[in-house]
């Protein structure tokens, strides 16, 4: 993954991340359309396919809508990195297939516009503006099963019958 | 070993290793979703290749976010609910039945303690004040418990919280968990669960602590759990849909950390925008002019928060630039509200009452704030834009404070009011 980063600050809500009056609708590209738009309302204009959130702390605070990482995947971004996050969009991120990464020091350090690399099989974010890079530590066992199998749909699907 | 509460109900739900910072697979007890959250839920399900639920008198929807409907889309989430309900024979009640999901399940004995419940609803983890492990996810792990009738838990460490004294008429439920949220932050308790405890308890009713445990979620907590005793079983005892084991924290159990409240202390508390633990007292508020007083929710829509709102607007009026909201939050509260004399008192003070919705709450409909607006509401989060407008603004209080605001026009503190 690689792609401009955008940086935000602590406790970004979900009510930022895709305002309730949005939510009749599950539609990646709709809900895409309207990220982040109480923050900033040309957020979803101004990124690239392919650009990072950068969070502070607590990431992804607020409601359990899964609609939160939805809106930001279907707005093209492809990955999180934050100080920390919030336990429902932690695991709702997983679930549908948002890459996260729990990284302080890379969230403090990287800046506003940086081109940014994460690379989640080895577990090492790249600033390439400033040649730093860090090493994340890997989910546990039972997180990557769901990872590998491509989310929880896939994973209880082939777990079927069983 | 020596449990804490939470860590207890998990271990009496796994057969792994149960503990602390470990993924235990635990068995549920009860699954639900709303509008928003069902629609999501009931594709992934289907995506999963599962025709079924685990057991359709375990899972339910309850449509109250954008209901009754506020247009057609609203209306077309709504409708897939409600075929997918009838379909698997599951739990489910209509517009004019349903209340708000948190206040009604466990009034109808669905949430009892020593459980373990999930919700599609950050707010699921209200259930606590019964005793259980109730706590909120994503759509897409509520289709995974649905279908298989269990989830993935990581045992979370405690934050034991120790309310200490007794309850006077000024000082709710609200203001306790907002004195709780001033002490440790909107992350003090992320990926914790919070105990509730203390010898405040015994004067402390559940609908105060249904407040309370609601907002675990907006300290980041993972659930809210109130040690049950003998006001607990009462309730759960006289609702129960099925039979149930009340569990309690071992004596000497380690806690990450520990907080007392001096709830004789406390005055009555306001969240300022833009986050629920911006705390300060009513009193410092100045002539803080409002447009907008809310009174409902699934944290303060219950029947004592009904009374409470009542004994302030009785043969006073909603001050003449102020619109006030009341919404009972199931039709329990609404029917004894009704009895009690409470809708005419809203009415004859000019209140607005609306049938059971969780609408004004998050901006769904029936209460939008409008640019540089002001709400005193006794909901649960003053988030940017959360109520409408991303210029308007949310302050968060009990129901005896957001009453005598109406009655002001502007924040007020009953402390003074009442003097």
């Amino acid at each position: 993954m690689r792609g401009k980063a955008w940086k935000f600050g602590d406790h970004v809500d979900t009510d930022v991340i895709i305002p309730a009056r949005y939510l009749v609708t599950a539609d990646p590209e709709t809900l895409g359309a309207h990220c982040m738009e109480d923050g900033d309302p040309d957020f979803a204009k101004k990124i690239s396919q392919g650009d990072i959130i950068i969070g502070g702390e607590n990431f992804g605070c607020g409601s359990s809508r899964e609609h939160a990482p939805i809106a930001i995947k279907g707005a093209g971004i492809s990955c999180v990195i934050a100080k920390s996050f919030a336990r429902i969009f932690f695991r709702n991120s997983i679930n549908v297939g948002l890459p996260i990464f729990v990284c302080p020091e890379a969230a403090e350090k990287i800046s506003q516009g940086d081109e940014v690399t994460a690379d989640m099989e080895v577990g090492v974010i790249s600033d390439e503006t400033t040649g730093e890079s860090w090493t994340v530590p890997a989910f546990p066992e039972y997180l990557r099963g769901i990872i590998a199998a491509g989310g929880l749909v896939p994973f209880v699907a082939s777990r079927a019958g069983r | 070993m020596k449990r804490t509460l939470a860590s207890q109900i998990i271990a009496s739900h796994s057969t792994d290793p149960v503990k602390e910072g470990a993924i235990c697979r635990v068995s549920v007890d009860f699954a639900f979703v709303n509008d928003i959250t069902a629609p999501p839920a009931i594709d992934a399900m289907a995506a999963m290749g599962r025709s079924r639920v685990f057991d359709r008198k375990r899972c339910a929807i309850i449509p109250d976010h954008f209901t009754p409907n506020k247009d057609i889309a609203s209306a077309e989430q709504a409708k897939k609910s409600r075929i997918f309900a009838s379909e698997q024979k599951m739990l489910y009640w209509e517009v004019g039945r349903a209340g708000i999901e948190h206040a009604m399940l466990p009034e109808k004995g669905y949430i009892l303690p020593g459980d373990i419940v999930l919700g599609a609803d950050s707010h699921t983890c209200t259930g606590g004040a019964m005793g259980a492990f109730s706590t909120g996810m994503g759509s897409t792990d509520l289709a995974g418990a649905w279908a298989t009738g269990e989830t993935w838990l990581m045992v979370p460490p405690t934050v034991r919280i120790d309310f200490r004294g007794s309850i006077s008429r000024h000082i709710t439920g609200k203001d306790l968990i907002l004195a709780v949220l001033r002490e440790i932050s909107v992350q003090g308790a992320r990926y914790m669960a919070l105990e509730f405890g203390g010898d405040a308890l015994a004067s402390m009713s559940m609908d105060h602590r249904f407040t309370v445990a609601n907002m675990a979620v907006e300290a980041g907590g993972k659930a809210g759990l109130f040690v049950p005793d003998e006001t607990t079983l009462a309730y759960a005892e006289a609702r129960a849909s099925r039979p149930f084991t009340a569990r309690y924290p071992d004596e000497g159990c380690e806690y990450a950390k520990r907080v007392e409240i001096d709830v004789e202390k406390l005055t009555p508390l306001v969240a300022a925008p833009h986050s629920p633990d911006n705390v300060r007292p009513a009193s410092t508020f100045g002539d803080t002019e409002i447009q907008q007083v809310f009174i409902g929710s699934c944290t303060n829509g219950r029947l004592e928060d009904m009374a409470a709102a009542a004994s302030v607007l009785e043969g006073k009026k909603v001050h003449p630039s102020v619109r006030c909201i009341v919404i009972p939050a199931s039709y329990e509260v609404y029917n004894a509200c009704l009895e009690k004399g409470y809708i005419r008192t809203f009415t004859e003070a000019g209140a607005a009452v609306c049938t059971p919705t969780c609408g004004p709450c998050l901006g769904g409909h029936m209460g939008i704030l409008a640019e540089g607006e002001r709400c005193v509401s006794t909901s649960n989060r003053n988030f940017v834009g959360r109520m409408g407008h991303p210029k308007s603004e949310v302050y968060l209080a009990s129901p005896v404070t957001a009453a005598w605001s109406a009655v002001k026009g502007h924040i007020a503190d009953p402390a003074q009011e009442e003097a």
